[in-house]
């Protein structure tokens, strides 16, 4: 399924690149297949760990959004299944944002994108108090780079166990 | 620390009213005054007994290379080679042969003297008006010897302000973040040194997670925002004691803290279920206040100051934009309306404009406008940079600056730069580790 996934959005890009024809070098269209990006939101799973099998362990966000993706959603729904079979896990939902803006500003849209995951989880039964919400901002990136593929990783909330 | 160690007595000469050498601070440094910097003359039994005190061979030649360096960086002055003077110091500062230091093209020439007395150190220094052959200023300081760098500062000052009819800003500090480690796991530490990058010291040992203090009005205390024990809560800590606590009991995360103009509040933000609201406490009776209520996020308060104002940041729009509003939260209104994202407002100590960092296709702007939102003007342009701080004249500002990292992620460094409010004369601050998120102190000595 992942598989496909990724085979579905290579086609996206590919099928974009050639009607936009704007990013026409070589070197961009290989970016974007290696690095799997849907809009500017990542879809890959280079840095993505797995809580249980089949249970990824982060979601992902677009630039200055904190909007769950269908992707992220799906994540989301499977992390709540495995928080109802594992009732006695708390989680805390770590928030991050990329690079790209203003400290403070991004402490509180880190603070947001944790939230959404929230609460989305609390719609498929997760009781708040299970959950702790803790924003970094910008302070602790996963890629160190500076282009749009590393900022999309580092766009993103991460559910890690408490306890 | 900081209160009262610089005893100062004011001796000699009523200064005449006007001003023959003036310069003009708005231009910026086109034509910086030539100033010849005398070093201060020192006779031998002083100079032994500060080489023991403190550990410098000369003390007289320090000072004023203190002073030299501060009036050089300011961009407005220009000091002179001490290899053509002509003039020995201890002769100079008694009675300047003026045709001298013409010859050298100097407008104005600085001279003085150093004293160890009563295991004090007495500094007296003078500023004369080469060209009309008068003296300017005479003034003398008594102190202990461990603080003759402050008394650099302090001549700097002085001379500042004579010759621009401005506050100087040079005997000063500045509080920042110093940063250490790779990108990804950065070890965070509060700093604080003079605003020459002298004296340096770690205030914190970097167990954990430290950002954007900044000082209140009368530099003793630091507000910040700590990760201790994983809870991100704005902290306040005493410089002279070093003494730490949290700043209230609030339900999630507080941060972009700053001090009220009269010292007496903390602003900051509040996160909870995905929004963020102004809020302020009053430190003597803990009384907190809710200033904004809006599902947006609204952080980065800064008072006018006067205090009836608040300058925020606001995504309500859509987009970060920034808002000014009354210190009740009445009254809100956007000023920001230039193309591309505004962050980080700072209000100028001088209440005329706010200090921003903008976003606009790719590229992170340090810039002013008016307290309206007109009369915008970008003063630096880099890949990224943001979080001015105004000095206490309200002339300089110093942020940060981050560069970009190369294809495998290397390469990563913050440092900390100061740009005139004219838009030149940028400098990078030097500082033993990476650095970030600068606040300038008030003048030390009022």
């Amino acid at each position: 399924m992942i598989l496909n996934k990724i085979f579905k959005n290579t086609l996206l890009v590919l099928t974009a690149c050639i009607v936009l024809s704007a990013c026409a070098t070589k070197k961009e269209i290989a970016t974007d297949i290696k690095g799997s990006m849907q809009g500017d939101v990542y879809t890959g799973t280079e840095t993505v760990e797995y809580l249980a099998e089949g249970v990824p362990d982060r979601v992902f966000f677009a630039t200055n959004e904190s909007i769950l993706t269908t992707a992220s959603r799906e994540t989301l729904r499977a992390q709540a299944a495995w928080m109802r079979k594992n009732s006695s896990i708390n989680v805390v939902l770590e928030g991050h944002a990329d690079e790209r803006g203003t400290r403070e500003y991004n402490l509180a849209l880190g603070e947001r994108r944790a939230n959404a995951a929230k609460d989305y989880l609390m719609t498929y039964g997760i009781s708040s108090d299970r959950i702790t919400v803790l924003s970094y901002g910008k302070e602790r990136p996963v890629d160190s780079g500076s282009n749009p593929l590393s900022w999309s990783k580092n766009r993103r909330s991460v559910t890690v166990k408490a306890n | 620390m900081i209160k009262k160690i610089i005893t100062l007595f004011l001796i000699l000469i009523p200064i005449n009213s006007y001003a023959l050498i003036e310069v003009d601070i708005t231009r910026g440094n086109l034509d910086p005054l030539p100033v010849a910097v005398s070093p201060l003359s020192i006779d031998e039994k002083s100079r032994k007994s500060f080489e023991k005190a403190i550990k410098e061979k000369n003390i007289g030649e320090e000072i004023s290379s203190i002073v030299e360096n501060n009036l050089s960086t300011s961009g407005l002055f220009n000091p002179l080679s001490k290899e053509a003077f002509l003039q020995a110091p201890d002769i100079a500062n008694l009675k300047p042969r003026f045709e001298d230091w013409n010859l050298i093209k100097a407008q104005a020439l600085i001279t003085g003297k150093v004293n160890y007395v009563d295991d004090k150190l007495r500094v007296e220094f003078r500023l004369w008006d080469v060209l009309a052959a008068k003296e300017m200023m005479a003034l003398a300081f008594t102190t202990v010897p461990s603080n003759w760098r402050r008394v650099g500062h302090i001549i700097s000052d002085k001379v500042y302000e004579r010759l621009t009819g401005e506050k100087g800003y040079f005997d000063t500090r500045i509080i920042y973040v110093a940063e250490e480690g790779p990108k990804t796991q950065r070890i965070k530490k509060l700093a604080i040194m003079d605003q020459d990058g002298f004296n340096n010291k770690f205030l914190t040992l970097g167990n954990e997670l430290v950002l954007t203090p900044r000082f209140n009005p009368t530099s003793q205390m630091v507000t910040y925002l700590s990760y201790f024990k994983n809870l991100p809560r704005v902290y306040l800590l005493d410089i002279e004691t070093g003494t730490q606590e949290v700043v209230g009991d609030f339900p999630g995360m507080t941060f972009a803290p700053r001090f009220s103009p009269d010292g007496k509040k903390i602003i900051m933000s509040l996160a909870k279920d995905g929004k963020s609201d102004i809020y302020t406490m009053d430190l003597e009776n803990r009384i907190v206040e809710r200033i904004t209520n809006h599902p947006s996020i609204d952080t980065s308060p800064s008072y006018s100051p006067d205090g009836k104002y608040i300058t925020f940041n606001s995504d309500r729009s859509g987009y970060q934009q920034i808002y000014l509003m009354k210190s009740d939260g009445s009254d809100v209104k956007r000023i920001s309306f230039g193309n591309g994202l505004y962050g980080t407002p700072v209000w100028s100590p001088r209440g005329d404009l706010i200090a921003f960092t903008k976003l606009h296709k790719g590229k992170f702007y340090i810039g002013v406008m008016r307290t309206d939102g007109k009369g915008e003007r970008l003063l630096t342009e880099n890949y990224y940079q943001e979080a001015p701080s105004w000095s206490p004249n309200g002339r300089v500002l110093i942020f940060y600056r981050e560069t970009k990292t190369n294809d495998k992620g290397e390469g990563f460094t913050a440092k900390l730069w100061s740009i005139d409010l004219t838009g030149y004369n940028e400098r990078q601050i030097k500082t033993p580790t990476d650095a970030s998120d600068p606040s300038w102190s008030s003048l030390l000595s009022n």
